[in-house]
């Protein structure tokens, strides 16, 4: 978190309603996202008990496993979910753009693609988990089950791996995604109860967001007083029904906070950068289902280490590009930067259009811009320098003292003697400068999987799921 | 209680604040919170005089938010059954595996058998035993895992074989005196002794998938380890024994994937047993945080016959407002009060609501109003507020002019 987060949660506590902490919206909306609330049974690591979903907010699923302990019922679920999922998921595959690549073949990506709404992080550990548990299960032998039970689960696996990816928006925890845009007066570890940080957010506290009575948990836990006075006895007096109505209290009034969120998020306008990390996804979605077509074995238990560090790295690399995107994108972010002095912003009060470096060939046209600002500039003579108004622009700082900034145009004015029109900001024009640049290395260069060093454990054993993962106990 | 802690003073004092209350007996679930928040005086003082946090959190009108499913009791319950049937078969197994020892036979003491109010002398007795016999000549206690001679079995009591090489102690009972009181504490399973080593073992039903859990969960457990750890050290070091022959490597037994199949894992429990160790020194000078509180003050609920509290809300509140807490939103997950200090917390207009992270963030500001009148310019910097002020003032600048 940083200070100007800090001051917005005390604003927010002080006025009694959150504090917005972003202009624009940074993650993608889908047209018909999918709203996925999970419940599983207390004390179970992934035993899952009930979960409403659908793409239609006047019609929601309701799922419910009406005896949790028992195996077939829990398989039965999922394939009942499998039947709700996958023709969402495989909705998208049909309509498809074809890419040209630089040194690679050209690949078909889908113009759009699935996306799931989770209410918070425990959602999403409940996806993976319940992917883990269903991935391996075998359609024949001791213990079958339907077909797509082992397909969902290398969904569920893959949307969950794809979370974790920085500006990723296949699968979104609400929670997560309103605490990127406002600023609860109250703790974040409090701001992972869904319908606290909305009545912040729309209302201002209350206290009965944290009455189960009144707002049941948004799972995937239930509440323990809820299984003890009206679950436990259902589930005991044997009728499905009964079970059923009984979680149904539970989910609603989650479903209708998840819309609400969606509502809120909606009304944003959406950042310059998210059609491209979109756009990515939309890539990588296509990929995984083109490994679903050609019927490559589900996703291992656990990566090997080449893979591992890979991955790393390139979370690392989507992590650095989705805070510098974002800064670009939403001035609110950028003054993060400002205020440490990695950015500045401010009027344009001199410039020299025409100023060039060098004789003869080597003569450059440099156009320099002095620009006053409020701003603590911390950054040395020479640094690169990006900026949100001109994003294909390049310049470098020449000097800053005293509220003046002296940068010089490095790239992007265009290859005449003089400058490009409306490449050198006019004198009374508001800029910003930043030394963040989308501008990263390439992929470290890590060994090819087969050739992983005896230290991290030989080269990885190409996964093939046995019998034990197929009939593993799902108790 | 025997109160010999130091001059009695402090004792004494603290049975005043308890007052007509029973005493809530610590588990090790309640002295392993200890340690979630050492610097809170109103817990150090309430824990350390034995009050029933919850019964005055309930009273006050703050229950706190705690509960235990009955599926996760049930669930818990019966993954205990099943790692401890036919003698804790299935645990020997897995620790034979886990530490690598060829032993063949290990001994059995269900300390149960005896009747709960002999438990904590007769576990004593076992355990001075199983140190003098097991020490003498035994491997420096690191090396505890490495192998050791066949089991040598003698005759412990009437009827009893324990055999020196292992002995699994099911359901023994320890203790730990905590400002002055003994608390009476029951590690899940067993002292477990072998090779001159002895180890705690945790049973818990929280799942270990694909060699991952919760680390919150392993967190907990952890800590808690760690209080049947220096119970167990404590009590050889009263019998005169190495403390050290208790391995800082608990052994932690979960169900492994989504099976009931346990798996043990051993846990370094080191950093716990340091913050444990820091807090309980903390309480046995509770001394310094009774000082300059009201001679009569008390914490007591009145209870009547049926163990209903008498006492007017309002000057429960009151009397625990004189003390100081330290109010941080970890507390939701660790201390009954929570709810009862978050409002207090709220009233002041403390920033300690908003978590510790903005609390350092904000370099010592500790209220709302203050840290809003510097943003704002209306207040002025006090000496060494400097620097804060000057960021606030700069923050504030940078969202208005974001936002407008
Ligand atoms: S809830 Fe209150 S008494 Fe308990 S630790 Fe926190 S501040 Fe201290």
């Amino acid at each position: 978190m940083s200070l100007l987060t800090s001051l917005a949660r005390l604003r927010a506590l002080d006025e009694g309603i959150a504090q917005p902490v972003a202009t624009v919206r940074h993650c993608h909306l889908a047209e018909r996202p999918m709203v996925f609330i999970p419940l599983k049974l207390s004390g179970e690591a992934a035993a899952p008990l009930a979960a409403m979903l659908g793409t239609d907010r006047g019609d929601p699923r309701l799922l419910v496993v009406p005896q949790p302990r028992n195996r077939d019922l829990r398989f039965a679920w999922a394939a009942e979910l499998a039947g709700v999922l996958l023709p969402y998921v495989e909705g998208f595959l049909g309509d498809t753009e074809t890419v040209e690549r630089r040194n690679a073949d050209p690949y078909e990506r889908t113009v759009d693609a699935p996306q799931i709404i989770v209410p918070n992080q425990g959602g999403m550990a409940f996806v993976r988990l319940l992917g883990r548990s269903t991935r391996f299960r075998r359609t024949d032998g001791p213990y079958p089950v339907p077909e797509s039970v082992p397909l969902l689960g290398r969904w569920l696996t893959y949307f969950a791996e794809r979370a974790a990816y920085p500006g990723s928006s296949l699968m979104l925890a609400a929670t997560d995604e309103l605490g990127r845009h406002w600023a609860s007066g109250q703790s974040s570890l409090e701001d992972a109860n869904l319908a606290a940080l909305l009545s912040w957010i729309t209302t201002g506290p209350s206290d009965d967001a944290e009455d189960p009575l009144v707002w049941p948990p948004a799972g995937p836990a239930t509440d323990p007083g809820f299984d003890a006075e009206v679950l436990a006895p259902a589930i005991e007096g044997g009728s499905p029904e009964r079970v059923a109505e009984a979680l149904r209290t539970q989910l609603e009034p989650t479903w209708r906070l998840m819309w609400q969120a969606i509502d809120l998020l909606a009304g944003l306008p959406e950042g310059a950068s998210v059609a491209q990390r979109w756009e990515q996804d939309r890539g990588s979605f296509s990929g995984m289902a083109a490994h679903v077509a050609e019927g490559t074995p589900p996703q291992a238990r656990r990566d090997g280490a080449v893979a591992a560090a890979a991955k790393l790295a390139r979370m690392e690399r989507a992590q650095a590009a989705y805070d510098v995107q974002r800064a670009y994108d939403d001035p609110l972010v950028m003054a993060e930067y400002r205020l440490t002095g990695e950015a500045f912003a401010g009027e344009v009060i001199e410039t020299v259009p025409d100023n060039v470096e060098g004789e003869g060939r080597s003569r450059k046209l440099r156009p320099l811009v002095v620009i006053k600002t409020d701003d603590p500039v911390r950054l040395a003579p020479g640094t690169s320098l990006g900026t949100p108004q001109r994003r294909t622009q390049g310049a470098e700082l020449v000097s800053a003292d005293d509220g003046l900034v002296t940068v010089k145009i490095t790239k992007g004015m265009g290859r005449g003697r003089t400058a490009a029109p409306g490449a050198v900001p006019e004198v009374g024009e508001r800029v910003c400068y930043t030394s963040l640049t989308d501008d990263f290395q390439g992929s470290p260069s890590l060994p090819e999987s087969e050739a992983t060093p005896w230290t991290h454990g030989g080269p990885p054993q190409e996964y093939t799921p046995d019998d034990e993962d197929a009939q593993e106990e799902w108790s | 209680m025997t109160g010999l802690m130091r001059e009695g003073d402090p004792v004494r004092r603290l049975e005043v604040l308890r007052g007509t209350t029973p005493p809530r007996p610590h588990d090790a679930r309640a002295i392993a919170a200890l340690a979630a928040n050492p610097g809170c005086a109103r817990r150090a003082l309430m824990d350390g005089a034995g009050i029933d946090k919850d019964a005055a959190a309930r009273h006050l009108g703050f229950p706190a938010p705690f509960g235990q499913s009955p599926f996760a009791i049930t669930r818990g319950n019966a993954f205990e059954a099943l790692v401890k049937a036919d003698g804790c078969a299935e645990l020997l197994r897995m620790l034979r595996e886990l530490l690598g020892l060829p032993i063949a036979e290990v001994a059995y003491h269900d300390v149960e058998n005896v009747g709960a109010h002999l438990r904590h002398a007769h576990t004593r007795a076992l355990i001075d035993r199983a140190a003098r016999d097991g020490g003498e000549g035994a491997p420096s206690p690191e090396a505890g895992a490495e192998a050791t001679a066949p089991p040598a079995t003698e005759t412990a009591g009437p009827g009893e074989a324990v055999s020196t090489a292992g002995t699994l102690y099911d359901h023994p009972l320890l203790s730990l005196r905590i400002a002055g009181h003994t608390a009476y504490l029951e590690p899940d399973v067993v002292a477990f002794q072998l090779g001159g080593r002895f180890r705690i073992v945790e049973i818990k039903s929280f799942a270990v998938i694909d060699g991952q859990a919760d680390p919150s969960s392993v967190a907990a457990a952890a800590r808690q380890a760690a209080v049947y750890v220096l119970a167990l050290r404590t009590m050889l070091e009263e019998l005169g024994h190495d403390p050290l022959m208790v391995s800082h490597d608990v052994v932690l037994v979960c169900p492994e994937n989504f099976a009931n199949r346990p798996v043990a894992t051993l846990v370094d429990v080191r950093k716990q047993l340091a913050v444990l160790r820091r807090q309980l020194d903390r309480m046995t000078t509770l001394d310094r945080l009774l000082d300059g509180l009201p001679d009569e003050l008390t914490f007591d609920l009145r209870p009547d016959e049926d163990g209903r509290p008498t006492r007017p809300v309002a000057e429960l509140s009151d009397a625990l407002r004189r003390t100081t807490a330290r109010y941080a939103p970890d507390c939701l997950s660790t201390c009954d009060l929570c709810f009862f200090c978050r409002d207090e917390a709220r009233q002041e207009g403390a920033s300690d609501l908003l978590g510790r992270q903005v609390r350092d963030e904000l370099g010592g500001v500790a209220s709302v109003a203050e840290a809003l009148g510097l943003a704002d310019g209306t207040r002025d910097p006090a000496e060494g507020q400097e620097e804060i002020a000057r960021l606030l003032r700069n923050a504030e600048r940078l969202r208005r002019e974001c936002l407008t």
